[in-house]
């Protein structure tokens, strides 16, 4: 949780929740979280897991702006 | 009844006192309703009463709709980490177990006004030209 909250720390453009998922359970399954931690980008991208930091940012940035392939 | 243990109490002052500028905790809540509401205010009371660098808002989530709009508030309970500035850093729910790290964690990073994130992440943060939006999803731990 603690890299989400970095990156948000580090960049304007970045905003980052920690939600306590059980708390929240329609948005859990809105999100279909099945494991955690899932990491949604932009309501729509998801991140499985905890990843160490510069994966997790890079899966981030893949899933704003994915590579021409 | 505190909710933080008097042991762990001890442990949480001692990471505490070396910050170096305030940090806001901005809390909204709502008493009905809410599963564990009064329970996240009262904790964020004893975090907050255990450094005199650490200062708690309580807004109610139904009533102050400013607040609510200026902070983007959309799921109660919220807690929002700030100083002068809003960083984006947002928790949904009651912070406990791991998570009570992780709001030790960002309060600290933001007293101390470094992230602590190697240089190379850094520079791909302020190279972003577009808005993200993280949702971390956990269950308390």
């Amino acid at each position: 949780m603690r890299l989400a909250h970095q990156f948000a720390f580090e960049s304007e453009q970045v905003t980052a929740d920690c939600i306590e998922a059980t708390e929240f359970p329609e948005l859990a399954t809105e999100y279909q979280v099945y494991a955690v931690p899932r990491t949604v980008v932009n309501g729509e991208r998801f991140i499985e897991g905890a990843l160490p930091e510069e994966m997790f940012l890079d899966s981030i940035l893949d899933a704003v702006q994915p590579s021409p392939s | 009844m505190s909710l933080i243990r008097e042991q762990d109490a001890a442990e949480i002052c001692k990471r505490l006192e070396n910050m170096p500028t305030p940090v806001r905790l901005i809390h909204f809540t709502q008493e009905l309703n809410v599963e564990y509401g009064r329970e996240t205010r009262e904790l964020l009371q004893d975090l907050t009463a255990l450094s005199d660098k650490l200062t708690l808002e309580v807004y109610d989530f139904l009533l102050d709709k400013e607040k609510v709009a200026d902070y983007a508030a959309d799921k109660v309970p919220a807690t929002i980490v700030r100083n002068g500035k809003d960083y984006g850093i947002r928790f949904y729910g009651i912070p406990a177990g791991y998570e009570f790290s992780a709001l030790l964690d960002a309060i600290l990073d933001v007293s101390r006004g470094t992230s602590e994130l190697s240089e190379a992440s850094k520079e791909k943060l302020r190279a972003l030209s577009v808005p993200i939006h993280l949702e971390v999803l956990v269950t308390p731990t």
